[in-house]
């Protein structure tokens, strides 16, 4: 079986070195056919049907055309190792997609290792390119499969590249493009997915046809530079490479954060980004120092015929990485280091970070004929994104649809990128459709769990078994009074408490967690969809669960009356709330109550009562109340976001109204014990193991991420200490004016300056990193949510290790694989906390589209034709302009740094008008549409 | 990085449970008491075997048993590199250890006592798993030199990677950074005369792997007793079974 055979290749590592490497030639690879009689298809995957034509794909098929062949539509097709290879390296979210299809016994995709195989392997030949040589390799296997099927089945090499189809022919090989194969297959609706041949040239080709007919186009863009050009001024320090970034509010103004200056170069207008995109790695050259802007990041945004700013909800802290934070959203730093701030522009892309994007058609009249293609232009909610051009059949099916569409190509003649259809969401303005874009443009998986996932559930109905309780690694805590506090109709109970007085004064308190690692066990289907996930998602009128329904809500929730397994901490406490010992124990409780934040507030506060668990409810206050203040004491913040309340209609699903979110002493409560919980846990299992633990740390913000903060503060004359988190703190406390709401916008506005609070493996970093400032821990973890966050089941199975209960699974071991697994899960996470933004974003627009409302609303930030408000009441944030649009400059206004405020100039009288940062003003709201399909939420100042 | 494929094939073509293919053959260095040359896929090494001979010096001469020494050195031209490797840097002198261990443990040395036998290995051409082919090499050239021993000892590798135990490790997966384990059996006494491991596994897992190298040592303790020159002198009680 085996067979020899080596092959000699150059690489090209710094210097040439010759390498060599054996390939093992086998006789026991299948041809994939169910219906092949020379293969042994009992043992493998024999998914392919010779009664259809079988297609053997080429790379730049699978490359260009992945939405296509994801479209069950395509079938039937041979994936050839040689072509999966260089695909990967060109284009690894292709490559996973098309492994995905691979694996899915719904479609007909079968992978033939042609390189191993003894009959289609081919040796390199002397001075061919890699290209040749695959393209070889696929005839030879086309050819292969053509004798060893014979005539039971036709086989179609489907390809885009003109010379491997000729020479194909001349070889006696069907073959064909895919253009006209689809077209073969006569389904229109299929072409719209097609990408066009004459948008799959690159930039090279395109400059061979401008040569051909000059005078036909009119180049927009400057060319880009060869990457061998880019390579060498990097080199040099002529470029710099960093990550494009669009600034969020306003589409022509870019950066690119550049290790090589240390400093962000700014990138104004279409023109000098030269086609990049958000996301995507370029090269950049800077502009001689007199072309530098300065005045134009001031003000809110505004240009040729896009939109302005879109309606934006606080907070904004979690803006994605801090650096972007404090530039895309501050305009203190930018004013005050303008000059020295250096622009340039992008001379080439080093990686595209094209995907497909969610969007609208823009209106257009409909052409005269139907079912031929039409030009359409495709604007995406991302305003960071341009217009992409898209060619449809099916236009008037697309006009009111949220479609997606994927970007294919950008040439230097079009102002716009090209791209393709890709499918439909639904209706624009259906809730639900729009609820869809949310999930969608925050990549989170809102599909059923599959039966492989449901497949490791336990069978239903679940109780808790007597093996249970007999088990010794769990402690029978049935008779003691547990109960849950939570907001009101939470079904995923994931913690309770319980208190007991101990005969020597002390109290005994308990936090049971919701035992998850007894069902999802690591391995299995379960829990890598759980991992996937990495958290439960909460938009407005749904939740997107992490765990499949019965596990979230029955199975693990620590329902009220009915026995649950547990993790337990357990504390014995003095009165004082300091804490003599800690213990943890999985356990089996049963919870008394499951209480709502309200009713255990009234239950504490109506004297009349005095039934066990309210006195246990008061002493557990009391205690958090000590630990509360301690925490204060140690430094740690007590910040302050502007979370609003939905009530739904139940059966329309729509908001009948808004509100900002209550906060009361249950919930700090609640809170104070989960902190202390954590923070427990976090210690033992970092004793335990100190490289591979997962915590959770929050990095001190740094001065010129507070600048903005602090610029404020000057502005209105209060003095703030950011040195450390205990003297931010006792600024804040102090921040006290007679205007009751002060106290509350100068934390919001602290919090909007804070770094995201982020997971990471312990091996990553050294101790004194694992800080987390916002609370003032040395450490500190998540591991009170097991059912909403994958975080909690991670740590839950540390503590079960560190405590001998379990064994420590193999990811441990493996650090690099841990770290994949926190940076995923904050990933994740941001998405969740950008989707329920989102989400709120979107009801709020519902909300207001039928009741324009007069409000106070709060001046945030100055600009120079304007300013940004924020409305305590809903919670919005949003631009409001004092220069009507189009009127280019702030002639008669006039913006005063120091005092963050905004004058008119009026000549005639000296009272001149005028508004400064954090003033009250009133405003109107209203839902208006000045493009069709964009409704936004305009705030107008009433004067 | 994809080292096994999901159609279960490595880069090589190999599946997981697959070894490299073998070579051998025996005298190739006319001089020598005894040599062999071992081979595994592309990881070529020789090995000359002196002695037993007078102790060189009498210092080290040991009255009840045989003096082994073993000196392993790797080519300059072995890795393609063209390296100048320092004689007796940290690696060889390891390596040397272990291989004068391991062949210590199955050379009947108190049958020779005061005398000396010197075990050279050198790797011509390296491709992953040098330390298994230089025991091989050694064991065969032992054999070749008529040195009697318990029975002969086999030695190969095997390593865990993308959640899969792999054979025979070749240089590209050795270099993958996972826990690699190196067995050396005594394949008739069923027994083991060298366990290596970088690299941390958890338990049950590492059964498997070391099971798996287990499988290859046996295999090639088939293909070296097939090898049709071997002359050994089998001494030992329990294993009376001698080669051709």
């Amino acid at each position: 079986m085996l067979k020899s055979n080596t092959f000699s290749r150059k690489t090209k590592a710094g210097r040439i070195k010759k390498e060599v490497r054996e390939i093992y030639l086998r006789d026991d690879i299948y041809c994939g056919a169910a219906a092949c009689k020379t293969c042994d298809t009992s043992t493998s995957r024999a998914p392919l049907d010779v009664a259809s034509p079988l297609l053997i794909l080429d790379t730049n098929v699978l490359l260009h055309q992945i939405d296509l062949l994801e479209n069950s539509a395509i079938d039937n097709a041979v994936l050839l190792s040689v072509v999966l290879d260089e695909v990967k390296n060109k284009n690894m979210a292709v490559y996973n997609r098309i492994r995905a299809l691979s694996t899915n016994p719904l479609r007909k995709f079968y992978v033939f290792s042609n390189q191993f195989h003894k009959d289609t392997f081919v040796k390199r030949m002397d001075g061919e390119t890699p290209n040749d040589y695959n393209d070889r390799a696929i005839r030879v296997a086309t050819r292969w499969y053509q004798t060893h099927l014979g005539t039971a089945a036709t086989v179609l090499l489907i390809t885009n590249d003109r010379d491997n189809k000729r020479t194909a022919g001349e070889e006696g090989i069907s073959a064909d493009t895919i253009q006209s194969y689809v077209k073969s297959l006569g389904q229109p609706e299929l072409l719209d997915l097609l990408v066009q041949p004459a948008s799959e040239s690159e930039d090279t080709v395109m400059v061979e046809v401008e040569d051909l007919r000059p005078s036909k186009r009119q180049v927009v863009y400057q060319e880009h530079k060869p990457m061998s050009e880019i390579t060498l001024g990097l080199h040099r320090g002529i470029y710099h490479q960093g990550k494009l970034r669009v600034n969020r509010y306003n589409p022509f103004q870019a950066y690119v954060g550049s290790e090589s200056i240390g400093d962000e170069i700014i990138i104004y207008g279409r023109q000098n980004m030269n086609r990049a995109f958000d996301g995507d790695i370029v090269a950049v050259e800077l502009l001689p120092q007199d072309q530098w802007h300065e005045e134009k990041n001031l003000s809110i945004a505004d240009e040729e015929d896009e939109e302005e700013d879109d309606v934006h909800l606080a907070p904004s802290s979690a803006d994605d990485a801090p650096r972007t934070t404090n530039l895309v959203s501050d305009s203190a730093t930018d004013m005050n280091s303008t000059p020295s701030r250096p622009s340039g522009r992008v001379v080439g892309i080093i990686k595209r970070n094209w995907h497909s994007y969610c969007g609208s058609l823009e209106p257009m009249s409909m052409p005269a004929g139907t079912g031929s293609f039409t030009s359409a232009l495709f604007v995406s909610k991302d305003h960071r994104i341009p217009k992409i051009r898209i060619q449809t059949r099916q236009l008037e099916n697309l006009l009111d649809k949220r479609i997606i569409v994927a970007v294919d190509s950008w040439d230097r003649q079009s102002r716009y990128p090209s791209g393709h259809y890709v499918r439909v969401i639904g209706e624009i303005g259906d809730r639900d459709t729009e609820s869809e874009v949310v999930l969608i443009e925050n990549d989170i998986n809102s599909r059923p769990f599959s039966s492989q996932v449901l497949a490791c559930l336990p069978p239903l109905p679940w109780s808790v078994s007597s093996e249970d309780v007999a088990n010794s690694i769990r402690q029978d805590l049935r008779s003691l009074r547990v109960f849950s506090v939570d907001p009101p109709g939470c079904k995923d109970i994931d913690d309770a408490l319980h208190c007991t007085a101990l005969p020597n004064g002390n109290y005994e308190v308990g936090v049971h967690i919701a035992d998850v690692t007894n069902f999802v066990h690591p391995g299995t289907p379960l829990d890598g969809e759980a991992s996937q996930r990495g958290t439960s998602v909460y938009l407005v009128e749904r939740r997107i669960d992490m765990l499949p329904k019965p596990l979230t809500e029955d199975i693990c929730s620590l329902r009220a009356d009915v026995e649950r397994l547990a993790f337990s901490v357990i504390w014995e406490m003095t009165p004082d709330a300091e804490i003599i010992s800690t213990r943890f124990t999985k356990s089996v409780i049963k919870s008394c109550a499951a209480l709502s934040y309200v009713e255990a507030q009234a239950r504490m506060d109506d004297s009349r009562l005095m039934d066990p668990l309210t006195t246990d409810l008061r002493n557990l206050n009391a205690l958090a109340k000590i630990m509360r203040q301690r925490r204060i004491d140690r430094g740690a913040l007590t910040l302050a976001s502007a979370e609003v309340k939905f009530q739904i209609d139940t059966e329309t699903h729509d908001p009948l109204d808004i509100g900002m979110y209550q906060i009361r002493e249950a919930n700090q409560m609640v809170e104070e014990f989960m902190l202390a919980a954590n923070v427990s846990v976090a210690k033992q299992i970092r004793d335990c193991f100190p490289s591979c633990s997962l915590l959770r740390r929050h990095p001190t913000p740094t001065r010129e991420m507070l600048e903005p903060l602090l610029c404020t503060a000057a502005a209105i004359g209060l003095d703030l200490d950011v040195s450390s988190s205990k003297a931010l703190a006792d600024s804040l406390d102090h921040a006290v004016r007679d205007d009751p709401y002060f106290n509350k916008l100068i934390r919001i506005l602290a919090t909007r300056c804070m770094t995201q609070a982020v997971y990471f493996c312990s091996g990553d970093l050294s101790p004194p990193e694992y800080h987390h400032y916002g609370l003032a821990a040395p450490l500190y973890t998540h591991f009170t949510s097991p059912i909403r966050r994958y975080a909690d089941v991670i740590v839950h199975r540390l503590l079960a290790a560190s405590l001998g209960i379990d064994k420590l699974p193999p990811v441990f071991q493996d650090r690099s694989q841990l770290t994949s697994i926190a940076d995923n899960l904050n990933y994740r996470h941001r998405n969740a906390q950008m989707a329920s933004r989102a989400s709120v974003e979107l009801h709020t627009l519902i909300y207001f589209r039928k009741r324009p409302t007069d409000t106070e609303a709060r001046i945030v930030k100055i600009r120079s034709n304007g300013f940004i408000v924020f409305v305590p009441k809903y919670g919005i944030e949003g631009p409001v302009y004092l220069t009507g649009r189009g009127e280019k400059g702030s002639g008669e206004w006039h913006v005063d740094e120091q005092q963050q405020k905004i004058v008119k100039m009026d000549n005639s009288n000296s009272n001149s008008l005028s508004y400064s940062v954090l003033q009250s003003v009133r405003i109107h709201m209203e839902v208006v549409e000045p493009q069709p399909n964009r409704p936004k939420l305009q705030l107008t100042l009433i004067s | 990085m994809e080292y096994v494929s999901p159609e279960g094939l490595r880069l090589d073509g190999r599946r997981p449970m697959e070894m490299r293919q073998l070579r051998a053959e025996i005298g190739t260095v006319a001089k020598a008491n005894g040599s062999a040359v071992f081979e595994m896929g592309n990881t070529k090494v020789i090995a000359a075997v002196y002695g037993p001979r007078e102790v060189q010096n009498r210092s080290q001469q040991i009255n009840d048993q045989a003096l082994v020494r073993c000196e392993y050195s790797m080519a300059n031209f072995s890795t393609g590199d063209r390296m100048r490797k320092p004689k007796g840097d940290r690696r060889s002198t390891e390596i040397s250890l272990v291989i004068r261990q391991t062949m210590e443990a199955c050379i009947l040395t108190h049958l020779m006592p005061r005398s000396q036998i010197d075990i050279f290995v050198q790797v011509l051409q390296a491709d992953g798993g040098t330390r298994s082919a230089c025991i091989n090499a050694a064991t065969l050239a032992l054999a070749d030199a008529g040195i009697p021993m318990r029975d002969i000892v086999t030695s190969c590798s095997a390593g865990y990677l993308n959640s899969t135990p792999l054979l025979d490790l070749n240089y590209i997966e050795d270099s993958a950074g996972g826990p690699d384990v190196t067995v050396g059996i005594l394949p008739k006494l069923d027994k083991v005369t060298l366990l290596q491991m970088d690299a941390k596994l958890p338990v049950d897992i590492f059964e498997n792997v070391m099971g798996l190298a287990i499988e290859g040592c046996k295999a090639i303790a088939n293909y070296i007793r097939e090898v049709r020159t071997v002359v050994c002198f089998l001494l030992s009680a329990k294993s009376s079974i001698s080669f051709p």
